[in-house]
C-alpha cells in the first residue's frame, strides 16, 4: 500500500493534490479549482482509503490554490487533505479546515434572505464543528453544510 | 451600541442597561431632548401598531418622524436598488427604523448606510424592539429577570415573538412551561439551545391547572388556518384560551402578557383582573423604543 500512495502522490512535479475527497464529490471540488491555463489534471475516484472508506483524488500540474478555493472545497470535503508537491517532494500537507467566517461563498437555502433578494455578498459563520453547521448573518437561519450550496 | 438588529447581538449587561434606562425615561428621571432630530420609519410590510409605538416614541421625545410604508421598495419600479433607496432616506433622517418582510434586510441596511438602523421585525427572523419591551415589562413587574418561572402558551412553533423571548431570558436563570398543540410546539433548534444552556422548560398540553407556579404567562395566538380542519381547531383551542376562572390560585405577583392584537386567546374577563397585563405591556414599548433610539442618538 504504501508503495502505492508513493506512486500518487509523486506523480506529479510540481503542483496540488487533493486527497481524501468524499467519495463522489470530486465533480464538486473540480467546479470549484479556477482552471486558466490548460494543466495536466489527473482524477481518481472511489479509491480504497484506509481513514474514510471510499476517496476521492485529484492532482493539478502547476496549480496553487487560493485561499477561496480551499474554503470552498473544505465546504464540500470536510475530510480532505491538501498537498503541495515541488519538484516530486511533498512540502506540505494540511487538513482543510472551515473558516470560521464563509464569505460569499455559499448560496443562502432559504429563499426569504435578503442575500437572494439583492446582489450582495453571502456571509455565513460555522457554529458547529461536528457535524459542521453554518449560520447565515443575514437572516440568521442555520444550515448543515450539506444543505448549502456553493455560489458559482 | 450602534444598531439593534438582533437580540444575539446584545450582551447581558448591555440588555441590562437599556432596561434601566427605559426605567429612567419612564419615571422621568432621564428626560431625552429629540428636538429636531428625524426618523425614518421605512414599513415595507404594514404593521399599524409597532410604526404607531416607534411614531409616540420619537413624539415624546420631542422628535419627529417620516414614514414611508405599504410596498416592499417605493423605487421598486424605477429600477432604483434597495441600497440605493436607504442610502437616500439616511440623508433626510439621523436613525432609520425599519420593518421589511425579508430576512436580513435590517442587518443589509445597517451595513449600506451610516445613520443607526433599528430592526422593527424582519420577516420571521428577529423583531428585538418586541423582544426588549417583554424583557423590561418582565423586570418591571417582577423586580428581577433572575429566578423566574415564565409559561410561553400558543402558537410555539412559528411564533417569532416566543422564540426570541426564550432565546432572551436564557440569558437568565429561568424555567419555562410551554404550552402548544403537539404539531404547534417550541421548534427543536431553541429546546436545544435551552437545553445547551442548562434551562429547564415543560411541555404540556392545558393551560388549566398548570398555571399556579407562574411569575409570568405569556399567551399567543393561534391561527384556525394552522390546523388541518375547523373542526381539529375547536376540539383543542379551548386548551389555549385563558379565562378569569383559571386564574384561581395562581401567585400574586403572576402576570398575563399578550403581544397584541389579542383575538380570543384571552377571555376578556381577565382584564379587570389584577394579573392582565397586556395593555401596559403595550406601553412599556413606548419606553423601551424610547430608550433604544436615545442609545444609539447617543443622547444619554
Ligand atoms: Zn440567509
Amino acid at each position: 500500500m504504501e508503495q502505492v500512495k508513493q506512486i500518487k502522490v509523486n506523480a506529479i512535479k510540481n503542483g496540488t493534490v487533493i486527497d481524501h475527497i468524499t467519495a463522489g464529490r470530486v465533480q464538486k471540488v473540480l467546479e470549484i479549482v479556477n482552471l486558466d491555463s490548460p494543466e495536466t489534471v489527473m482524477i481518481g475516484m472511489n479509491l480504497h482509503s484506509n481513514k474514510i472508506g471510499k476517496k476521492d483524488i485529484i492532482k493539478i500540474e502547476n496549480k496553487v490554490l487560493s485561499q477561496d478555493e480551499v474554503n470552498s472545497i473544505a465546504l464540500i470535503a470536510p475530510k480532505a487533505t491538501l498537498i503541495i508537491i515541488k519538484d516530486f517532494e511533498v512540502v506540505s500537507k494540511d487538513y482543510l479546515e472551515l473558516p470560521e467566517k464563509i464569505s460569499n461563498l455559499i448560496v443562502c437555502p432559504n429563499p426569504k434572505c435578503i442575500t437572494n433578494e439583492e446582489i450582495i455578498n453571502s456571509e455565513f459563520r460555522l457554529t458547529e464543528d461536528t457535524p459542521p453547521q453554518v449560520r447565515c448573518s443575514y437572516c440568521e437561519k442555520k444550515y448543515p453544510i450539506e444543505e448549502v450550496k456553493i455560489k458559482k | 451600541m450602534k444598531n439593534l438588529i438582533s437580540m444575539r447581538d446584545l450582551s447581558k449587561d448591555e440588555i441590562l442597561n437599556l432596561m434601566d434606562i427605559a426605567g429612567k425615561i419612564e419615571t422621568g428621571k432621564i428626560i431625552p431632548d429629540l428636538q429636531r432630530k428625524l426618523a425614518a420609519l421605512l414599513f415595507f410590510e404594514p404593521s399599524t401598531r409597532t410604526m404607531f409605538s416607534f411614531d409616540t416614541a420619537m413624539k415624546r421625545m420631542n422628535g419627529d418622524t417620516i414614514i414611508m410604508s405599504g410596498t416592499k421598495n417605493t423605487s421598486a419600479k424605477k429600477g432604483e436598488t434597495f441600497a440605493d433607496t436607504l442610502q437616500t432616506i439616511a440623508q433626510y433622517s439621523d436613525i432609520i427604523i425599519m420593518r421589511s418582510p425579508i430576512e436580513g434586510a435590517a442587518r443589509y441596511a445597517s451595513e449600506v448606510v451610516d445613520v443607526p438602523v433599528v430592526n422593527a421585525g424582519d420577516g420571521a427572523n428577529q423583531h428585538p424592539t418586541q423582544a426588549l419591551l417583554d424583557l423590561y415589562s418582565i423586570i418591571k413587574t417582577q423586580g428581577t429577570l433572575e429566578n423566574l418561572k415564565i409559561g410561553l402558551a400558543g402558537d410555539l412553533r412559528f411564533g417569532r415573538t416566543v422564540h426570541s423571548l426564550a432565546q432572551a431570558m436564557a440569558l437568565f436563570n429561568v424555567e419555562f412551561k410551554f404550552f402548544s398543540p403537539s404539531f404547534l410546539q417550541m421548534p427543536q433548534y431553541i429546546k436545544d439551545d435551552l437545553s445547551t444552556k442548562n434551562i429547564k422548560f415543560e411541555e404540556l398540553k392545558d393551560i388549566e391547572g398548570n398555571i399556579d407556579d407562574l411569575d409570568i404567562l405569556y399567551v399567543t395566538r393561534i391561527q384556525k388556518e394552522r390546523f388541518a380542519s375547523p373542526e381539529d381547531y375547536e376540539k383543542v383551542k379551548g386548551s389555549y384560551i385563558l379565562n378569569k376562572s383559571m386564574l384561581d390560585g395562581v401567585k400574586t405577583n403572576m402576570k398575563v402578557m399578550h403581544p397584541l392584537p389579542r383575538v380570543d386567546e384571552i377571555a376578556t374577563d381577565v382584564d379587570d383582573t389584577e394579573y392582565a397585563y397586556y395593555f401596559p405591556q403595550a406601553k412599556n414599548g413606548v419606553f423601551t423604543r424610547q430608550a433604544i433610539i436615545s442609545i444609539l442618538l447617543g443622547e444619554v
